[in-house]
């Protein structure tokens, strides 16, 4: 199985180690991993900010360098719902393209819902020892049916509670640029989002979307809030959870 | 009504900071949200009344001359008249040359939100003639100097109960009161008298149905029943977009409308109002008009936002917007909040009178999700963000970023030397627990938060350094 790795410019730029953790999650379920080493963005920032020719030469970037590859997985609900859900309309009038985005859209996963429904894993590599709340990310919910996969592969791993937070599926106030556009409305959005992480009691707040984890990690921080924030891929692999877990 | 959609930003900012509106807020969140979902829990099939809803009004909307036509010949038959309004000052033109007909002098209203786009109330009181709200929260708001609403079914909802007990106290000259039942049934008192001097009722139009040329009022304080019944002219004010085919098609609708408004079964009072009163009947208003109002909807009709048009105007998208929930109705600057606002905004007042309001979300598509008629309402968004970004709309240095990025992007060697290049120099603003405190050019995102700092070195460097080293694959 020739899993195309699409690693995401934000893990590629801000947190490498994740991309790590999703490859040795894949490689850890059978696959055989696959990065083209020209992959840059899916175009989400283009697409929702109005520049449709930008979003359209990306598209078409993504397209071929991963429509010889089985699946897509990426290591977040965010752009394997642009590719599975929005690329479709871009290329409207395209009947050679429409059916290659097809095809792709059609084979697109967010990684947790890869490592459950297709690879079936039900063992993890990763240990981690805590509390843990689950920040359900807004696109890898509503856009790929992302609810049940992270918890259900957190479940499998002995050391981990789990604590449910208030509003759970609420948006963090992320939301690309308006969180610098709006700055005022997302921080508060994303102080609201905190509140509920502390109310749980979790020691860690585990999403999928490093967007979200950006957004409110930087929140919980200048609040002077230490709760860990992780992404998911780092909690079931192991990696970049450092020694010094909580007991 | 004016507009103030262009300064979204610092009237957002502002409510942020008003902590009595926050406290009102706060309320309102725990309300309709909790409601909405256990009242569509009733439903055995939810989702499917749901697809059959959007059915229904996309149905109307496809032919809506067909269904316009059909509505206006079943209406005249039974003695009503009806008349179009192109433009908002036209709703007001015919609604005082209909007063003057009928030597009117004192109004009546019940909600609705149409009549707020013309700013009625204004034009009929600079003719001399009296006008009352008496939908208790547009009541509340018209007596503090026509204070906006600031949700479409709950427009007083941003004030308190102490507020408006001392809004009663100054404008009724009544000791202040301190319980909503006396409150409420004070307003009552005061109202019950306009009921029964007015001699013309004005209302809003939840429908009009085509097949028997009727519309529909969906309430709950029974002030629409007597405002249309009462006084002598009735006249229903609504949108060409409120049509439907069938009373049947209501029946749906209305299984839809109030759960996903206030989470109620139904509404207490839905009036279906059809032409006027005959003779020997007792109930009724004897002259009847409908005006039914264009004011840009036909330009969204053709437009690439048509499914807009589909709203329902139940309140959901406000009622879970994440940005609704922290800002509140006015700080949108017009007649209607909350995501479908952001939409309608800027295709009835303009684009250009209105530039953040596409921006003014997350793309979070909770809207989407708990809209009982389907509207993409984060596809249209995106939409109006493309117009602007194609006129040229859009500050010169976002559109430089965003080029940047996707012209960057497209190159992937030159990517991966800028990229190695800006992760290094992000690292290098970071404290020693690895935040970015300040970020130059980016305070929208480090006045109230940290950025946490890169790594320093890319995945994709990173990646390639594993690869060229032998028998090392993993990470």
């Amino acid at each position: 199985m020739r899993v195309g790795f699409f690693v995401t410019c934000l893990v590629d730029l801000m947190r490498p180690s994740i991309g790590f953790a999703a490859i040795e999650l894949l490689e850890s379920g059978g696959a055989d991993v696959y990065v083209p080493a020209s992959q840059t963005c899916c175009g989400q920032p283009c697409y929702n900010s109005g520049d449709r020719a930008d979003t359209v030469a990306l598209a078409r970037k993504v397209i071929e360098e991963f429509e010889g590859c089985d699946y897509l997985v990426a290591p977040s609900g965010s752009c394997a719902g642009m590719i599975r859900t929005h690329y479709g309309e871009l290329f409207a009038g395209e009947p050679d393209w429409t059916s290659r985005v097809a095809t792709l859209a059609e084979k697109t996963y967010e990684l947790t819902d890869f490592l459950v429904n297709v690879q079936k894993l039900d063992r993890v590599p990763g240990k981690y020892r805590g509390t843990i709340t689950y920040h359900d990310s807004c696109a890898g919910l509503r856009e790929m049916g992302v609810k049940s996969q992270p918890r259900a592969l957190l479940a499998t791993m002995d050391g981990v509670r789990t604590s449910e937070m208030a509003d759970c599926e609420t948006c963090c106030g992320f939301g690309g640029t308006f969180a610098v556009k709006l700055g005022e409305i997302s921080a508060r959005i994303a102080d609201n989002k905190c509140q509920h992480i502390v109310t749980s009691g979790a020691d860690a707040v585990v999403l999928g979307d490093l967007g979200c984890m950006l957004n409110i990690e930087g929140r919980l921080r200048r609040r002077g809030d230490a709760t860990r924030v992780l992404h998911i891929a780092e909690v079931l692999a192991g990696v970049g959870v450092g020694a010094d877990l909580p007991t | 009504m004016q507009v103030a959609s262009m300064y979204f930003k610092e009237r957002a900012r502002a409510k942020l900071h008003d902590p009595q509106l926050q406290a009102s807020l706060a309320k309102f969140q725990g309300k309709f949200v909790p409601a909405r979902r256990a009242a569509i829990t009733e439903l055995d099939d939810f989702e499917g009344t749901r697809t059959a809803a959007a059915a229904i009004r996309q149905r109307a909307l496809d032919d809506l001359d067909v269904w316009l036509t059909i509505f206006d010949e079943n209406a005249r038959a039974r003695g009503a008249t009806v008349l179009y309004a192109q433009t908002p000052a036209e709703i007001n033109a015919l609604v005082l040359e209909i007063a003057r007909r009928h030597a009117v002098s004192r109004i009546i209203k019940s909600k609705s939100m149409v009549s707020e786009e013309s700013g009625l109330d204004h034009a009929i009181e600079a003719a001399g003639l009296t006008v009352v709200e008496t939908d208790l929260g547009e009541y509340i708001l018209q007596i503090n100097h026509y204070e906006p609403p600031s949700h479409i079914i709950g427009p007083a909802l941003h004030k308190s109960r102490d507020e408006v007990a001392e809004l009663f106290h100054a404008r009724h000259g009544t000791p202040k009161r301190e319980g909503i039942e006396e409150l409420c049934l004070e307003a009552r008192d005061v109202l019950r008298t306009h009921y029964l001097t007015a001699d013309m009722g004005i209302s809003g139009g939840n429908f009009f149905v085509a097949e028997t040329g009727s519309v529909v009022l969906v309430t709950n304080e029974g002030n629409a029943t007597l405002t249309t019944t009462l006084p002598k002219v009735h006249v229903a004010i609504s949108g060409i977009e409120k049509i439907v085919p069938t009373l049947e098609d209501v029946a749906t609708l209305m299984r839809l409308l109030p759960r996903s408004a206030t989470g109620q079964s139904i509404s207490n009072y839905v009036d279906i109002l059809t032409g006027v009163k005959g003779p020997g009947e007792f109930h009724g208003a004897e002259h009847m008009y409908f005006i039914i109002v264009d004011s840009g909807r036909s330009a969204v009709l053709g437009s690439d936002v048509k499914d807009a048009l589909r709203c329902i105007r139940c309140g959901a998208c406000m009622n879970h917007c994440p940005v609704y929930q922290n800002v509140g109705g006015h700080a949108y600057g017009w007649v209607y909040p909350g995501p479908i606002g952001i939409i309608l905004t800027p295709m009835y007042v303009g684009l250009t009178n209105a530039l953040d309001l596409p921006y003014a979300s997350t793309m979070c598509n909770q809207c989407g999700v708990v809209c009982p008629v389907k509207i993409p309402l984060p596809d249209l968004q995106r939409k109006l963000r493309e117009k602007e970004f194609e006129a040229h709309l859009r500050p010169w240095y976002e559109r430089l970023g965003l080029k940047s990025w996707g012209w960057l992007a497209r190159y992937p060697a030159l990517y991966g030397v800028a990229s190695r290049v800006g992760v290094r120099l992000l690292r290098a603003l970071a404290d020693r627990n690895g935040m970015i405190h300040r970020l130059p050019l980016g305070g929208g995102w480090t006045d109230e938060r940290d950025m946490p700092a890169p790594a320093g070195r890319t995945f994709r460097e990173l990646y390639k350094a594993r690869a060229t080293r032998p028998q090392s694959t993993k990470a």
